[in-house]
């Protein structure tokens, strides 16, 4: 049976061209885009090397210190992870980093920006980076506040050309550091271990970063396994509610969660102005999760509506036929069932269009340099994804106008489909 | 086998109500071969219908067996429609995105039954009304007579007991008519195949065992 109605699909799909190229642009344009927003995500927010530790890690990226009148957000300052973030229970490693900064570098006479973190010894432990020279710096190289760096394959570039780069020196902000490892680059996307120069934090040129509630550092703790996280995160908010703030008269409380990327993300959203209306040290996720929904349902409501209204016509068309089965035997059901494969068939076909028109503008973003380092690709993953999209496409446009034809009286139906 | 009481079938709509048919009382025997004459619009399709379980009555019954089918759900009519009866139409109503073999298969699809065992069964009803060469043909590609003898296979591929013709040779020419005329009644004859024919021809009309007469959607004798 499946195999008749293929077949019928196909044909009645190659003999109504216009219509079937009209279907499939709608469907092929839609899936495209919901594509490419989802590879977009999927890069954003997947585990992948280096964070392949992800679905375990909670990160620090910004605390806020809010008062009667004021409200102060940035960085959290180390002071507030050395103090209250060591020996969480649940953690198995803590790193502590600083954000991303900008330095200037020249090479004769040319000068050279690049993003520059400083970090513990502990971030290449819980970090996966794929090193193509040397190694990474240790928790004593951090402590002795050795002059070290690993840089980035563009900085090696940028830098060396093609030499490698192991042994040799390069300055930042005229500072000097002599790189000992080279890791393949890391999308802008992914903040937490982006940048194209790492060094120990305690190059710093003043110790003053180790004092202050808010700073310049974020932190990232490694679970033991994924049920400690509701605890590390508790521990930590229950810590923060009993510092004892600088000057209670201007900051009466102080918010710093341990979140996920996709949580900071939602929290960062809506930039300081949000952080700061927003006290709730609860997860903001929800919030994204429900923004991107909507926007993909919205998305998708207009040319689902479409291809409604295109299956509709089609199938009043074919009210004969639709007659002749209800006559031979099919039940309303059985009719809802082959239309619905019908519709599927088009949009998987649509689906297919839109995954080969996706992996061209991937590609091509990817390649227009437009975020820096990132590669966007249809994985496994962004392809399971597509065909969620494309079948629950199908879906949703098929019912309506199969449930309407199913409806059809037999007899209408055969004079040609006009309602009684 | 078949049995009509009192039926009445009024179609309505916002503003008029149409009576199609009125008092419609009827008895077909198994293996009968009856027609249905009168003129146009006197409620002959609409009396073919009811007794193909396509549409229900306003007022009175639809037996079939002696089983009260116009309580029947829409499951339970699709059911017996699929096994109990065969419709053959004035304008043939084949599909055309599918070939004349696909065409007389679509009765099947609706049974529990092997892919092959459909192919099997719609070669058989192809061969029975002599288009064994024409089974990968479409029907745009066939005369109005073959197309006929399609529609014919289609109806008895599914070997129902009960076969309702609604002008079936309307639209062909004598020759061709004649073909399917033919081919009916060595169904009737040969399968005990229960007819029931609607059709403007007389001398059709009188070659089958009994006419009934509707005018203005009334029995007259």
């Amino acid at each position: 049976m499946l195999r008749h109605y293929l077949t019928l699909a196909v044909k009645v799909l190659l003999r109504r061209k216009f219509f079937t190229f009209i279907s499939l642009f709608g469907i092929s344009f839609t899936l495209l885009v919901l594509m490419v927003a989802t590879a977009m995500l999927d890069h954003t927010f997947a585990p992948m090397p280096p964070e392949t530790r992800q679905d375990r890690t909670l990160n620090v990226v910004r605390a806020a210190m809010y008062g009667p009148s004021d409200t102060s957000v940035s960085s959290a300052g180390f002071e507030l992870f050395d103090r209250y973030a060591r020996d969480l229970p649940g953690v198995e490693r803590l790193s502590i980093y600083s954000s991303v900064g900008v330095v200037h570098s020249y090479i004769k006479g040319e000068k050279i920006e690049s993003s520059l973190k400083r970090t513990d010894g502990e971030f290449w432990q819980i970090l996966d980076f794929s090193f193509i020279e040397g190694g990474p710096y240790s928790t004593e190289d951090v402590d002795q506040a050795r002059f070290v760096a690993v840089i980035n394959e563009t900085t090696r570039r940028k830098f060396f050309g093609t030499q490698p780069a192991v042994g040799k020196s390069l300055e930042a902000d005229r500072q000097r550091f002599r790189v000992i490892g080279v890791v393949e680059d890391v999308s802008r996307l992914r903040s937490v271990p982006f940048a194209d120069i790492w060094v120990p934090y305690t190059t710093l040129q003043s110790d003053g970063y180790k004092r202050g509630l808010l700073g310049n550092f974020n932190a990232m703790a490694l679970a033991t396994d994924r049920s400690a996280l509701p605890q590390i995160r508790d521990e930590f908010r229950s810590r923060l509610d009993r510092v004892e703030l600088p000057d209670p008269k201007e900051s009466t409380t102080l918010v710093a969660p341990f979140e996920t990327h996709f949580e900071s993300y939602a929290r960062d959203i809506g930039g300081a102005q949000k952080w700061a209306s927003e006290k709730d040290p609860n997860s903001q996720g929800w919030k994204l999760t429900l923004v991107l929904s909507v926007a993909a349902v919205l998305f998708m409501l207009l040319p689902t509506v479409n291809l409604i209204n295109l299956n509709m016509s089609r199938i009043m068309e074919r009210a004969s036929e639709i007659g002749v089965r209800k006559a031979f035997g099919a039940s309303s059901q059985t009719l809802v069932g082959q239309f619905i494969v019908e519709n599927v068939l088009l949009t998987l076909v649509g689906g297919l269009v839109g995954l080969v028109l996706s992996a061209l503008v991937l590609r091509a973003i990817s390649e227009s340099g437009l975020i820096q380092y990132a590669t966007f690709e249809l994985n496994l993953r962004v392809f399971g994804y597509a065909l969620a999209f494309a079948l629950l496409f199908g879906l949703i446009s098929g019912v309506y106008p199969a449930w309407r034809m199913s409806r059809l009286h037999p007899v209408d139906a055969l004079r040609g489909g006009a309602a009684r | 086998m078949i049995r009509l009481e009192n039926i009445e079938k009024v179609y309505r709509t916002d503003r008029i109500e149409t009576v199609a048919l009125t008092n419609i009382n009827l008895e077909v025997d198994e293996g009968e071969f009856i027609s249905v004459m009168g003129p146009s619009g006197c409620g002959k399709s609409t009396l073919l219908n009811l007794i193909g379980l396509l549409d229900v009555p306003t007022e009175g019954h639809v037996q079939l067996d002696g089983a009260p089918i116009t309580t029947y759900r829409d499951r339970q009519l699709a059911a017996i429609r699929n096994r109990e009866i065969g419709f053959v139409f004035q304008t043939f109503h084949l599909v055309s995105d599918l070939s004349v073999l696909d065409n007389v298969q679509i009765p099947l699809l609706y049974r529990r039954m092997s892919n092959r065992e459909r192919r099997e069964r719609a070669l058989e009803a192809l061969d029975r009304v002599g288009l064994s060469a024409r089974v990968h043909h479409f029907p745009s590609q066939l005369s109005g007579g073959q197309q006929q003898r399609v529609a014919i296979a289609r109806a008895i591929v599914g070997r129902p007991r009960i076969l309702l013709a609604d002008e079936p040779t309307g639209n062909l020419d004598s020759h061709m008519g004649e073909e399917i005329m033919g081919l009916l009644e060595d169904l009737n004859r040969g399968e005990r195949t229960t007819i029931v024919m609607v059709t403007h021809d007389q001398q059709k009309a009188e070659r089958t065992a009994r006419i009934v007469r509707l005018f203005d959607g009334r029995q007259v004798n």
